[in-house]
């Protein structure tokens, strides 16, 4: 009990950011039109390719001499990237058409 | 200085993140949403590149050239791949870069659990005490949080198994890969899945009694091969699994399969977000984690079925089940040839066209917009009647015409199509099944029973467009099509649309 209590306030900030965040995220498309789900998924799917930064740290951080981890790590970046890039790319050019043939 | 800028750095990423999904939500602002949030996870990965200092010895980060060769190797092919892919296979692209995500985080736990197990799971902290005069420099030896331990399993099994169900679902939706299920296979999924948390946890157990979470606490020996190997058993579990939990899920709820898949990612990226204490990894990935689940609620919701339904997979299952029981007579279903097609079309007053998944596949949304405006100009008002679920996700029928210029007043949602469709001389029912079987409202014992459809039947002629009489998706008959007022009219939706309008042009 009282290592729970102690991880909760060592953690608190953390803590109250994931309450927040889950809030935010239901609420901020809580209104979608059933047109927009896949570019919003397309959308969503690019934002979670922040992930990249873990990588970028994870790469930067390695010892120069430890090629497993700067292989793992030099793979991470790529992978992160692509989610990023394909992903808001992608999403792009759904919205794209979306907008040509509103005119 | 420096690393309070890349604090900034990551609150304008997050704030963009919240923005940008907002916008994504609404037609109007969607594509500056996406812009926004693109702009937004720039700044805070070059803020990362050149601002990052690690928290305890303020080194900058180095291996320069091996993320910039990543970022630049990733960036040119999710950009080419992104630019080429056609429109027809944009959901399966989705599922791949999710994957990637997922993969990466499965990495970073990988690398950051190797990285821990070279030191004998400690973290060595240097602290500096002023004693009177003199500074000592004390080193401690502390024993990893069980946090870290946590953060770093729950990464690797949501990385990998979103990793593995996205490789599976894209293939499934490229038609690479099968539907497969065995006998007692969700027994054997449970299994797994409590195989990877009972040994993740024995495993989190092992290192914290061992190591010792205060550094009065004896030390005993670690095996660190031992550990190493259990925690790659765990890595394995979570990819098997992965596979396991896509492959009986039939095409039809890929959708929502890759959308809870894309949830999975952002909490696996959260997961990061804990590693390092960082903030931009942290919100973006819960608001994904929370955004992604509701999406897909609201897409089981639009074809009125429950997520636990859908990862059950009773759709298919059920669904051939109640096919096989259900061999009762069809009665006779009648043909119509392409020139009386011409000729009903071109005298009605009212056409609506029903576009379905055949469409995307046969590619023929550009033959479709021809024939509408051929129509249009013979003064027939043409209409498209889009089901929520039609095509392979949901709105993908709407990008799909979007590419081909129908504009955008001339979709339909259900409900506004539902209401027209008694008013409607042909409806043109394009590679559509499942969304317009009257059984989901008629027969309590089919396997769609309860889906929202669009009641062609209430128009006056329907016309229906399939490569053959076989079944959809849901594997089941559809009693529409041996309804008198319904003529079938087979062969591929492209080149049908094409024949029909050299047709109605020789009228």
């Amino acid at each position: 009990m009282e290592a729970v209590l102690k991880w909760l306030s060592d953690n608190q900030q953390i803590i109250y950011i994931v309450i927040l965040m889950i809030f935010v995220g239901i609420e901020v498309i809580g209104r979608v039109p059933s047109v927009l789900h896949t570019p919003l998924m397309s959308g969503a799917n690019a934002i979670h390719g922040v992930v990249i930064i873990g990588a970028i740290i994870v790469m930067g951080k390695a010892d120069a001499g430890n090629y497993v981890a700067l292989v793992l790590g030099f793979l991470a970046v790529v992978l992160g990237t692509l989610n990023v890039v394909g992903g808001f790319v992608v999403t792009d050019r759904m919205l794209e058409m979306f907008k040509s043939k509103k005119k | 200085m420096e690393f309070s800028i890349l604090t900034l750095c990551y609150l304008i990423g997050s704030v963009t993140f919240i923005i940008g999904l907002k916008m994504l939500s609404n037609p109007a602002t969607a594509r500056k949403g996406n812009l926004i949030a693109a702009v937004g996870m720039t700044v805070a990965i070059l803020g990362t590149i050149f601002l990052y200092r690690d928290d305890e010895t303020g080194e900058k980060l180095h291996n320069y050239i091996w993320i910039f060769a990543g970022l630049l190797i990733g960036g040119v092919i999710g950009t080419l791949a992104a630019k080429k892919v056609k429109m027809t296979a944009m959901p399966e692209m989705v599922s791949l870069f999710n994957g990637m995500g997922g993969a990466c985080a499965a990495l970073i736990s990988i690398i950051e659990f190797n990285h821990y197990a070279a030191s004998g799971f400690k973290n060595t902290i240097h602290e500096a005490y002023e004693v009177g005069e003199q500074i000592d420099d004390a080193v401690l030896s502390l024993g990893v949080q069980t946090g870290v331990l946590i953060t770093i399993f729950a990464g690797l099994i949501i990385g990998s198994v979103s990793f593995a169900g996205s490789m599976i679902a894209w293939g499934k939706l490229n038609g690479k890969i099968k539907d497969f299920a065995f006998k007692g296979q969700h027994i054997v999924n449970q299994v797994i899945l409590i195989t990877i948390l009972g040994l993740s946890v024995f495993l989190i157990y092992k290192i914290k009694t061992t190591v010792g979470s205060t550094d009065d606490a004896p030390d005993l020996p670690l095996n660190i091969g031992y550990i190493s190997a259990l925690f790659y058993g765990v890595l394995a579990l979570s990819l098997i699994y992965g596979v396991f939990f896509v492959m009986p899920i039939g095409g039809a709820d890929m959708p929502v399969v890759i959308s809870l898949l894309n949830s999975f990612t952002g909490v696996a990226a959260a997961c990061g977000g804990f590693l390092y204490d960082n903030k931009v990894m942290l919100t973006g990935g819960i608001l994904v984690g929370a955004a992604g689940t509701l999406l897909t609620i609201l897409m089981c919701k639009a074809m009125n079925r429950s997520l636990l339904n859908v990862l059950i997979g009773s759709f298919g299952g059920g669904g051939s089940a109640a096919g096989g029981g259900g061999t009762k007579e069809q009665g006779a279903y009648k043909e119509i040839s392409l020139s009386d097609t011409a000729v009903i079309m071109t005298y009605a007053h009212k056409v609506i066209i029903v576009p379905g998944y055949g469409l995307a596949v046969a590619q023929a949304q550009h033959a479709c917009h021809e024939l509408e405006k051929l129509l249009e100009s013979k003064g027939v008002d043409v209409k498209y009647a889009i089901h929520p679920v039609a095509g392979r996700m949901p709105g993908h029928m709407n990008v799909l015409l979007a590419e081909a210029d129908v504009s955008y007043d001339k979709l339909q949602e259900m409900e506004q199509a539902n209401e027209e469709f008694a008013t409607t001389d042909v409806v043109l029912v394009l590679g559509a099944n499942d969304v317009v079987n009257p059984a989901a409202k008629t027969d309590p014992a089919s396997p769609i029973y309860g889906m929202p459809i669009l009641d062609v039947e209430l128009a006056k002629n329907v016309i229906v467009n399939k490569r053959s009489m076989k079944p959809g998706y849901a594997g089941i008959e559809n009693d529409l099509f041996f309804q008198p007022k319904t003529s079938m009219l087979f062969g591929d939706a492209k080149k049908v649309l094409q024949d029909l309008i050299a047709e109605i042009k020789n009228l």
